[in-house]
């Protein structure tokens, strides 16, 4: 129908199309271009019509030069429709591009050739409409789906011209022995092909269902609208016909060409992806990026196959193109996208493993595992050999430097040869903890797309349930059927009696991996958004065991007992002797006080490491504690409490259980931990630093308004960027006392980069040498940090930016206040702050805080509260407040905040 | 200058009126504070023009040989006639902006609601949008929404309008809510729609009073404009009813009824009403239980902008004033 009116409208018009049916399309980018034909499909002399977007003469008409040509190629079954925003974001921006967005011919509103296109006829196509364009000037090809391999193919063909590629999920090839993805299949399948693309638009509603969130309805009926009839969906169909299912295929050469050219490209180059993509999956992500090794990637978790409608696509492009102005420019030395460590040159280099090295003829114990009442123990040379073993069998079975390894293996002796022995390869570990919940971890490994999976049954069962990638290796030595249905490779026992039989038979060593190598993966617990994986050099690692080692005075000769895993994996490295403990470590709440007791006694520890709910649990379970156990404890001399903020009442309460150690807490996260340090006196003395009572003095400028983390740890700086009015963190950088803003750190042992999530690297590293941490806080005079909350957590009052952390703790102080989380309703700039509190005893279900607790809350936030501040509009009892499965500590106050404004708009009561 | 305030037997229009004296004697200037509504004000220190708004040789008589108009008189109700709302307050003001503008004055100041640009939705933090009268919810939002339209289109050099739209106003000696809620409570006939978490934003009545005064004060930057003006306090509708109830001396809301039953039942009850008009107002209306059951909190950044001004009073101040009120008087309403 609209199709209809459109080519009516286009008859009065001669050149151009009415696009008032096409929201998002401006009038003047719709235009008609005859194009003489050099396909070989066509008879000579053919003329064909050509349909596109362009922007080319709006530019013009403001008198604006662009910088170059994005070169945009839809896939099947869209049109130029597709690249809309890309044109507005292209026309809008300060150096703006010139964008052809073209239909492909049988496609779209350009011409219906009634022929037979094949691959080779839409290169060929493409160029001879560049010709008749005269485009000229730089040009980067944009595509998507099959549009993403006839844009190479042009750009294999005109590389004069060609100043870079964008690419968003597609495929250039496959290969020869692997099935095609299954709706494809599908589509092939001679009994649904006709019908499915052609006598039917099911292939096109398929299609735009795969939009994640799904397309306004007029949105889709533009995608629809050229495709109306059966008769202009024959390129559809045809489309779909010549895909290379295999070699036999007409279209196959060119593929394999085009394939193969695209090697030899040496443009800056994005990967854009939607992963949740039933056809273009990971898997050709990755193959994309083994062709173009120095591609910027970024994969929007969450997002589709139309991920130019999903996500902020052509903000993401035009940002990447900023960036290459700016190289061109010479502001920075850096090559496209070359992501800008937070790091400092080191002078020196220890890789992780020396320490091990060194000991390797000690008869000493190095690593211990509890297991039911059983005690492991490995000394040092025997973990050295196992690690060599390890090592050479890992790489007889395939496993190369720089391959990704993902550890399914729960802390202890285990996963820490594995970790050393993949580091000493060059591997890169991956490692995810399970934390995460089935489907965050799922969508972190394949995102990581790991080469190997070592893991233990469950693990495994898991891989092979989601189709986790990479070749399984098992922990433990399975039975035939068992292993042939977990479609397991190798087994640990294997691969470690293949490495001593090949270092016997006189296997040189792996090569030792450079400095600045890829060492580690680790990905984020996921309580903002879904978990991110931070990429670290073995600089970086190194880094962090010195920064560790520094700040806690553990030096060689330390035991100590390993409840937190992050930690646990520096043992070796200190040249610590490390005891794992008999719990669940995806559960730090089973860690009990008889448990802790018999660890530290295995190995006579100095040191424990564990998360505050695991020492809250110790602390519950003290009573079963014998007189033996006790003196265990009281040989510990430190206690570092990580992965989440523990209270002064907490470690208070320790003080009895360990009345020899130091109480230490760091402030960090996976991109770079530790930051800061903190111990109870440290704590106290900024209790009292910031007036809050009893005995308060109250005179150390900026102390107050947030968690006091402490100072920063050897070799780290830190700095905040100051707030606007709308909560954005655009301040020039400073560390003046009581300014608060964005918390961004500076030290070695900072992260390298984000995975495959370039854009979010831009952000975090938008400050050359800095890592910023969607943290919110200021520093005081003394250097010490106070936190006030996550960046996406701040609240924009009309008096102003407001951090719920100070509010927060004010308000648990109150009678009758269990935890509290201050949150903002409204929109930015107007909003209002509202508290949700548990209450002790628990309330049994969520209501509107009673008079009297009202007025006790409003009263401590008055009390906590500058003049300036606002109060609170609502104060909300729940049962409990919702908190990431992790650490089961950090409070979601984004939910919290969306749950928070649906409930005071009015209706029904609903929990959290 | 001499100020005419109309409706000034209200409790707003009183307070207004009485403001603007005290103002007065405060900069030490000689205005002349001048009243129109049917009785007397009974404000000290101003002479009452009487009339009906629909009279309009009482309306031209009473802005004979004044500078600026502040325009409260309204039928303000939940039930009754759409025409006898249409007299009023449209005709009423159309007849007001006419003879004003022939007898010279200079700037008028229309007192609105926002209820007028309120389609029965929860507002949250928004700004003032157009009166929509076509959407409006009952025959008073309707109307004002005509007549503020009417209004801000008279605005031009030498004639200057600006809207004020005050929201839920309420103090001492306040029939319209705090009267009501209170003699509902005592009577036990007082429910809470839902969980009553639903936010509310109100003004106090010398902050309305303020406000309104302002946009006199502030005609430069107001006119043209239509601006909410509230506390900026929002609160949850309980606790807010369960405020007033406590200065009043009345017992907590128990019941709670189901905010889509006590809509229907309004809706139900004002078509009732409709058949049997009577001078006493319906128990609850669909208008009454929306404006309970969702919230309605707005940004008042622009507001405070244009006028210059901020509120005195906060809520909390406000109920201690309204405990003293009825304290010190004993006057807690009687069950009507």
């Amino acid at each position: 129908m609209h199709g209809g009116r459109l080519r009516s409208q286009h008859h009065h018009d001669g050149t151009r199309l009415v696009s008032a049916a096409w929201p998002g399309v401006e009038l003047g980018w719709s235009r008609r271009v005859s194009v003489p034909s050099r396909a070989a499909v066509d008879p000579p002399g053919t003329v064909h019509n050509w349909h596109l977007l362009d922007n080319g003469q709006e530019l013009e008409e403001r008198g604006l030069t662009p910088e170059g040509t994005l070169l945009c190629v839809h896939g099947n079954p869209t049109w130029s429709y597709l690249w809309r925003s890309l044109v507005q974001a292209a026309t809008e921006t300060a150096r703006p591009w010139r964008v052809v967005a073209v239909d492909q011919l049988d496609m779209g509103y350009s011409d219906r050739t009634d022929r037979f296109r094949r691959l080779e006829d839409r290169i060929t196509d493409l160029g001879d409409l560049t010709d008749a364009l005269q485009l000229a000037g730089p040009v980067i090809t944009v595509g998507h789906d099959w549009g993403g391999v006839i844009s190479l193919g042009w750009a294999t063909r005109h590389r004069n011209q060609l100043a870079g590629v964008v690419l968003t999920n597609t495929a250039i090839h496959q290969p020869a022995h692997t099935p095609i993805p299954a709706p494809l299949k599908l589509a092939l399948n001679p009994a649904v092909h006709a019908w499915g693309t052609k006598s039917s638009s099911a292939f096109l509603r398929v299609t735009h269902s795969l939009a994640h969130p799904p397309l306004p309805k007029d949105v889709e009926a533009a995608y629809m609208a050229p495709y109306k009839r059966a008769r202009r969906r024959e390129g559809i169909g045809n489309f779909v016909a010549d895909i290379p299912a295999g070699p036999a295929h007409p279209s196959y050469p060119t593929l394999e060409a085009v394939a193969e050219g695209v090697r030899t490209l040496d443009v800056p180059a994005l990967l854009l992806w939607g992963p949740k993509d039933p056809v273009f999956s990971d898997r050709y992500l990755r193959d994309l990026m083994d062709r173009l090794p120095r591609a910027d990637v970024h994969r929007f978790e969450g997002a589709g196959h139309l991920v130019v409608e999903d996500r902020d696509v052509a903000g993401t492009v035009l940002r990447w193109l900023g960036q290459r102005n700016r190289n061109d420019d010479g502001d920075t030395a850096a090559p496209v996208g070359a992501p800008t460590p937070a790091t400092e040159p080191l002078t020196d280099f220890t890789p992780l493993w020396a320490e091990l090295d060194r000991r390797s003829a000690e008869t000493s114990t190095a690593v211990v595992d509890m297991v039911h009442g059983d005690t492991r123990k490995l000394s040092w040379t025997e973990l050295a050999g196992r690690v060599r073993n390890l090592a050479a069998g890992l790489a007889a079975a395939g496993v190369k430097p720089g391959d990704r390894v993902n550890l399914l293996v729960p802390p202890g002796s285990d996963l820490t040869a594995l970790i050393y022995a993949c580091l000493r390869l060059g591997a890169v570990i991956v490692v995810a903890d399970a934390g995460l919940g089935a489907k965050g971890l799922s969508r972190a490994i394949k995102g990581a797309g790991p080469e190997f999976i070592v893991g233990i049954e469950r693990g495994l069962t898991a891989a092979r349930l989601f189709g986790w990638p990479g070749d399984r290796i098992s922990v433990a030595d399975l039975p035939p059927a068992r292993r042939r249905l977990l479609g397991v490779s190798h087994t640990l026992s294997e691969i470690t009696a293949r490495g001593a039989a090949s270092l016997r038979a006189g296997a040189a060593e792996p090569r030792v991996p450079a400095a600045d190598d890829e060492a580690a993966i680790l990905f984020t617990s996921g309580s903002t958004g879904p978990a991110k994986g931070v990429v670290y050099t073995h600089r970086q690692l190194s880094a962090m065991r010195d920064a560790v080692a520094g700040t806690y005075g553990l030096t060689a000769g330390a035991a100590l007992v390993a409840g937190f895993a992050p930690f646990a994996l520096l043992g070796p490295a200190l040249g610590a002797t490390a005891v794992t403990p008999d719990m669940d470590v995806t559960a730090p709440k089973t860690l009990t006080a008889k448990a802790l007791a018999e660890a530290a006694a295995a190995v006579e520890a100095t040191a424990v490491f564990a998360s505050p709910s695991a020492l809250r649990n110790v602390l519950d379970t003290a009573v079963e504690l014998e007189a033996g156990n006790r003196n265990a404890l009281a040989n510990v001399n430190l206690l570092l409490s990580a992965g989440a903020p523990i209270g002064e009442a907490l470690l208070d309460e320790l003080t009895g259980l360990l009345p020899h150690a130091s109480l230490h807490t760091p402030y960090g996260m996976t991109e770079a931990l530790p930051i800061t340090d903190i111990d109870l006196e440290g704590i106290r003395g900024a209790r009292l630093d910031a007036g809050i009572a009893p005995a308060a003095n109250g005179s150390v400028a900026g102390a107050g308004n947030g968690v006091c983390v402490g100072t920063a740890v050897e070799g780290a700086k830190i700095c905040v960027s100051p707030l606007d009015g709308t909560g954005a963190a655009t301040g020039d950088l400073t560390t003046e006392a009581g300014i608060t803003g964005e918390i961004l750190v500076r030290a070695p042992h900072v992260k390298s980069h984000y995975d495959r999530l370039w854009a979010t690297e831009q952000i975090s590293s938008q400050n050359p040498g800095w890592h910023r941490t969607g943290d919110v806080g200021h520093l005081d005079s003394n250097g010490r940090l106070w936190v006030e909350g996550r960046l996406g957590h701040i609240i924009t009052t009309p008096q102003g930016v407001v951090t719920p952390v100070a509010l927060e703790q004010s308000i648990e102080i109150a009678d009758g206040v269990g935890r509290a989380a201050v949150v903002g309703v409204g929109p930015a700039g107007a909003q209002v702050l509202v508290a949700v509190v548990e209450t002790v005893p628990k309330a049994s279900e969520p209501a509107v805080a009673n008079a009297a607790l009202a007025a006790a809350v409003r009263h401590a936030v008055a009390l906590e509260g500058a003049a300036a501040s606002p109060g609170l509009a609502a104060v909300v009892v729940v049962p409990e407040l919702p908190t990431d499965i992790r650490h089961n500590a950090k409070i979601d106050r984004a939910r919290l905040a969306e749950w928070a404004s649906k409930v005071l708009a009015g209706g029904r009561m609903t929990s959290p | 200058m001499r100020i005419l305030v109309t409706g000034a037997s209200g409790l707003l229009g009183r307070t207004v009126a009485a403001a603007l004296i005290a103002r007065s004697a405060r900069l030490q200037r000689r205005d002349r504070i001048y009243t129109f509504q049917r009785g007397p004000s009974g404000v000290h220190g101003a002479e009452d023009r009487l009339g009906s708004l629909t009279d309009r040789d009482a309306v031209e008589r009473a802005v004979a040989g004044v500078d600026a108009v502040i325009h409260l008189a309204a039928k303000v109700s939940f039930a009754g006639a759409p025409e006898k709302f249409d007299a009023v307050n449209i005709e009423g003001t159309r007849l007001l902006l006419d003879a004003a503008e022939k007898a010279g004055v200079a700037d008028v100041v229309f007192i609105s609601s926002p209820s007028v640009a309120h389609y029965g939705g929860a507002i949250m933090g928004d700004g003032a949008a157009p009166a929509r009268p076509q959407l409006a919810r009952g025959d008073y939002a309707r109307s004002k929404g005509e007549a503020e339209l009417l209004a801000l289109a008279a605005d031009r050099p030498g004639f200057r309008v600006t809207a004020i739209r005050p929201h839920v106003v309420w103090g001492p000696g306040d029939t319209q809510l705090v009267e009501r809620v209170i003699a509902r409570a005592k009577a036990g006939r007082l429910p809470l729609l839902d969980a009553g978490a639903a936010l509310i934003d109100t003004t106090y009545i010398d902050n309305a009073a303020d406000a309104i005064i302002a946009g006199l004060e502030r005609m430069d930057h107001a006119h043209g404009k239509a601006l909410v003006v509230t506390n900026g306090e929002p609160r949850p509708v309980g606790e807010l009813l369960a405020g007033i109830c406590a200065a009043g001396g009345a017992p907590l809301p128990q019941r709670r009824v189901p905010g889509w039953l006590a809509r229907g039942a309004g809706a139900a009850i004002e078509r009732f009403w409709a058949v049997r008009p009577g001078t006493d107002e319906p128990p609850m209306t669909r208008f009454l239980a929306e404006q309970l059951s969702t919230a309605h909190w707005f940004d008042q950044r622009q507001t405070r902008e244009v006028l210059d001004w901020e509120p005195r009073i906060g809520v909390d101040e406000g109920l201690s004033r309204l405990a003293a009120y009825y304290g010190a008087a004993g006057t807690a309403p009687r069950i009507r």
